[in-house]
């Protein structure tokens, strides 16, 4: 059931009721919190957004990271909207650059998320923005990746969280803002 | 060498010397055109965009495709400026719902594109974005999805052409829009 987050701003519920639960994906027992219907609807879309960036846009943050794939969906437009450059966070092998990279822990096994060197610079303050936050493995190797060149992480900015997944507490000292609770 | 189109708009010149080579990647002989820096400049990245809105704002256009991974970082910003809704256009496996799927040839071998059923209304005036059109046979792919959805596919918007790769002629006589070119 989605629920949004208590003493809402009027724009969530329709976001909330835009986002479409998908049985059995990726495997079964799963239920997938499909965003693509949401940006079928662009008034749903452009509130999704205006959210985000009415609560950056004075907050002196000059880098947007967004996480292939979905996160590159969501972080341009704020990072243009806020006047911040957009960093995309990769999987191995997809940035033609030279990078820096960062493993992470799956459930088996484990991955790797990268960015170019150069992107950032020490003493920027940044945003990691995905569309969704689970176990938060993800994220928070995205935020080591930026912290180790010494750039801020003021926030991490996700549509949506999975709450009994407690990717809130892996972020441990990281705020975390997003705009629907999902349990 | 890129170079901008005959009659060019100041804007993209600019967009351009931000545009990085890469030689040698994802293989030897390749100059890969990163656009990643682009995007690290909020004013080029802002004028990129622009310069898509003006030329389809007030053309009835109520679909922009994008084209996984590099058309979703350009798509959305251009369909939510235009009030149209953004569809990503994915590799196998990647989108939960039902899809549709369209084969295409690689140099060797064959690849996939899917999007979601019911994403796409019959007639609608659709874009396909991409930050790049190398051979035309991903684009091609992405125009033959709309079709079979019953859209109807105005135009295909890049940043980069690589002329030299012909892959205008492979977009069965649709337009194509592109910034510059890079040969």
């Amino acid at each position: 059931m989605e629920e949004s987050k208590g003493k809402e701003d009027p724009r969530i519920a329709r976001i909330s009721s835009s986002i479409r639960i998908i049985p059995d994906f990726p495997k079964p027992g799963i239920m997938f919190q499909d965003i693509t219907t949401l940006l079928l609807d662009p008034k749903a879309f452009k509130d999704t957004i205006d959210l985000f960036v009415e609560r950056y846009k004075d907050k002196k943050i000059s880098v947007v990271a967004g996480i292939e794939a979905r996160g590159f969906i969501f972080g341009p437009p704020i990072a243009l909207a806020i006047g911040a450059k957009f960093v995309p966070m990769r999987k191995p092998r997809k940035l033609p650059g030279k990078v820096i990279s960062e493993e992470y822990s799956l459930e088996y096994g484990t991955d790797k998320i990268e960015m170019h060197v150069g992107a950032v610079q020490e003493g920027e303050r940044a945003l990691v923005v995905d569309d969704l936050i689970a176990t938060g493995g993800t994220l928070c190797a995205a935020i080591r990746l930026l912290e180790r060149v010494g750039v801020t992480v003021v926030e991490c900015a996700c549509v949506i969280e999975l709450e009994e997944l407690k990717g809130r507490e892996k972020l441990s000292d990281k705020p975390l803002f997003v705009l629907v609770s999902s349990t | 060498m890129s170079a901008p189109k005959v009659g060019e708009d100041p804007r993209i010149r600019d967009i351009m010397s931000r545009i990085r080579v890469v030689p040698d990647f994802p293989k030897p002989g390749i100059m890969f055109q990163d656009i990643t820096t682009v995007l690290l400049d909020p004013k080029a990245f802002k004028d990129a965009i622009n310069l898509f809105v003006e030329r389809y704002k007030g053309r009835n256009i109520s679909v922009v495709a994008g084209i996984e991974a590099r058309g979703f970082i350009f798509g959305p910003p251009i369909a939510l400026a235009i009030g149209a809704k953004f569809v990503p256009l994915r590799k196998p496996g990647k989108l939960p719902g039902e899809v549709i799927s369209e084969d295409y040839e690689l140099e060797y071998g064959k690849d996939c594109l899917q999007m979601h059923v019911g994403a796409v209304e019959s007639k609608e005036r659709a874009l396909v974005v991409d930050d790049l059109i190398a051979t035309g046979g991903t684009l091609c792919a992405a125009m033959n999805l709309l079709e079979r959805a019953g859209a109807e596919v105005v135009e295909c918007a890049c940043l980069i052409e690589l002329p030299d790769l012909k892959g205008r002629e492979r977009l069965k006589g649709k337009p194509l829009y592109v910034l510059l070119e890079a040969h």
